[in-house]
């Protein structure tokens, strides 16, 4: 079998240039994929991060028909005390759920006594909220470095809106919201931090105390908006969701309705889309690869069958069975891909920690920067290796199966 | 008994749309241990009638023996290892495989159709590395010797799995005149030596006279002995 493969390896070497610039190819495509995997995974991983950890969390629960108007952030859509406290039980029987926090969500006016802008709130509980989105602290851009995320009190105000409204960490606000019975209500708060924007609905928010919000808008007992919720391992998520989902499922009201409805992090933000988008070029750049290694070997290996019919001739008249000297061009097809694969992958591993070295920034959104960490996964790379010697032995199966069908007498006839 | 045997074998192919018959009921014997030459022009089918006891081509007509086997109706993956146990091979332009070293290509035959283990394939190697006097120049590549040097090789290739039948398509042929008398002298001494049969085609007169047994063929018919 050995002897097989060195003689595959001797054949190979015997065309250097051919068998060079063949393997140069394959191992192009493979540091193609490997590059742009590790770049397009490492922008997507950091957005998604970004996303489920500063904002939306893993998962979230609402009341039924909530998310479908959650661009009016409806009060009377919000989960009742009674109600809460049954989730709060299914939460925290869910051996998933690495931490859970209750939101109230509302519109209102935010004003520095001179202008006035309308404003998108969180009321968060802040020990809950930072543990189920533990980098939202991350975003904090000037105010508030240390203690609690935010106290009664409070607010932490969007970027823009502190730009345009001209505010900066201690100054007074007034907030202005209008509760479930349409009547007006508002509250002084002192601004603790200017919060950075991130990519999608919900980006630009402010948070309140929750215990604010609550008494703004004169909710009855501890209604909540949603609970975000976030996972011990993201990995598993549309597992922990599929559970989730089911266990809250059997929560009925009174009437034998389902009280809530779970949304995953990408049913609730756009860029579940662009994540998927990259997914699919990702997989294009494979086909690509896979194209390129069918291509190349397979016409390296029929020049290889045609130029040495006499030699394929030779060997079948001393006594080489037509399987051996199938396996014979099979080996030699396979030991190319697997050189300039196994050659790829290690260079393409090693551009990506060059760049990572240098550190390439993305913008992304407005005015965001992301510098990229692109790195790949063990079981890709063997992953990446393994469908390019698969590939080949593909390729060579047809001119090695040409070789071995070869009569004797032709073969030594051919010049 | 005779090694090989041929009755009444005739021998037709097609070259385009024209029947060719390159032999017309052949009979022949030949015994074990001999030294015999085909000769006649080219075109006669000296080839043919070495290709057919050589299990590399099928008769259409009549019955082939080779040490006691019909090979006749051998099939593809049958005759190729009939022909590694039984046979060797020496051709007109060398045929050895120019990746490999002279040893290498020796034990080619040993490695991949006999399967021997290493232990098993190194003396058998060295031994016909001797014998032909190529031991010196085992570690070289065929390209780099002479026509001469690669047909002992090719000798030493043929013999090392001790065949009983040794054929040779025209083995001096892309060869001078004097390493032609050398390689057809090396083969007698192995002839000797060893007790292995060569068979070998020839349109050469100068060498016939180191041959014991020769057969004359003529448009693909086999005149006297």
């Amino acid at each position: 079998m050995l002897k097989i493969f060195h003689l595959a390896w001797r054949n190979l070497t015997r065309y250097r240039r051919r068998s060079f610039l063949t393997g140069l190819l394959v191992a192009l495509g493979v540091i193609a994929v490997v590059v742009f995997g590790g770049l397009s995974e490492s922008f997507k991983s950091l957005v998604v991060g970004e996303i489920t950890d500063s904002m939306l969390g893993h998962l979230q629960v609402h009341r039924k028909g909530y998310v479908s108007s959650i661009e009016n952030l409806p009060l009377d859509k919000n989960i009742p005390e009674k109600a809460y406290q049954t989730l709060r039980t299914v939460l925290e029987a869910e051996s998933a759920v690495s931490a859970y926090s209750p939101r109230i969500k509302f519109g209102g006016m935010l004003s520095n006594f001179e202008t006035t802008t309308s404003i998108r709130l969180n009321g968060v509980e802040p020990d809950q909220e930072d543990r189920v989105v533990p980098d939202l602290r991350k975003r904090i851009t000037a105010g508030r470095e240390t203690g609690p995320l935010i106290e009664p009190g409070e607010i932490l105000v969007p970027e823009l809106l502190a730009k345009g409204l001209e505010l900066k960490p201690d100054d007074t606000v007034v907030l202005v919201a209008t509760n479930l019975d349409g009547s007006v209500n508002g509250i002084t708060l002192k601004v603790a931090g200017i919060l950075e924007g991130v990519t999608g609905p919900g980006g630009r928010d402010g948070y309140i105390h929750i215990q604010d919000a609550s008494v703004l808008l004169r909710l009855s007992g501890a209604e909540v908006s949603e609970v975000a919720v976030r996972l011990k391992d993201f990995d598993r998520l549309d597992e922990a969701f599929t559970r989730l989902a089911a266990a809250v499922a059997s929560l009925k009201n009174k009437e034998g309705q389902s009280m809530f409805e779970v949304h995953t992090w990408a049913d609730l933000s756009p860029f579940a889309n662009i994540a998927q988008l990259i997914d699919i070029m990702t997989i294009f750049v494979k086909f690509i690869l896979i194209a390129v290694v069918l291509v190349s070997v397979l016409n390296v290996m029929i020049m290889s069958v045609y130029e040495r019919v006499r030699e394929i001739g030779t060997l079948a008249a001393i006594g080489t069975t037509p399987g051996k000297i199938l396996s014979l061009f099979l080996a030699e097809g396979l030991t190319l891909g697997l050189i300039s694969s196994v050659i790829g992958a290690l260079a393409g591993t090693g551009l990506l920690w060059v760049l990572n070295l240098i550190g390439v920034e993305v913008t992304f959104g407005r005015n965001k920067v992301y510098t990229l960490m692109p790195s790949v996964e063990l079981d890709q790379l063997i992953y990446i290796c393994l469908i390019v010697v698969l590939i080949s032995a593909l390729a060579s199966l047809q001119p090695a199966a040409k070789a071995a069908r070869l009569e004797p007498v032709e073969a030594l006839r051919h010049v | 008994m005779s090694l090989v045997e041929l009755r009444n074998v005739g021998k037709k192919y097609y070259m385009g749309e024209v029947q060719v018959e390159a032999l017309k009921d052949v009979s022949l014997d030949i015994g074990k241990g001999a030294f015999v030459s085909i000769i006649g022009p080219s075109g006669s089918g000296k080839t043919t009638l070495l290709n057919l006891i050589g299990c590399l081509d099928r008769p259409s007509e009549g019955s082939i023996t080779v040490d006691g086997q019909d090979v006749g109706g051998l099939t593809r993956k049958q005759s190729a290892i009939f022909r590694g146990e039984k046979l060797g091979f020496v051709f007109q332009s060398f045929n050895l495989i120019p990746v490999l070293t002279v040893a290498e290509n020796v034990e080619y035959p040993l490695l991949m159709v006999r399967n021997l283990p290493k232990s098993e394939r190194r003396s058998p190697v060295a031994r016909m590395l001797e014998a032909v006097g190529m031991t010196d120049q085992k570690d070289k590549y065929p390209d780099q010797l002479s026509g001469g040097q690669k047909q002992r090789v090719a000798v030493a290739r043929a013999l090392v799995t001790s065949p009983s039948l040794v054929l040779a398509d025209e083995p001096t042929a892309n060869l001078d005149h004097k390493t032609a008398q050398m390689v057809i002298g090396l083969m007698k001494d192995m002839r000797d030596e060893l007790g292995t049969t060569f068979i070998f085609s020839t349109h050469d007169p100068r060498i016939v006279d180191q041959v014991e047994t020769v057969f004359h063929l003529s448009d693909g018919i086999l005149l006297d002995q």
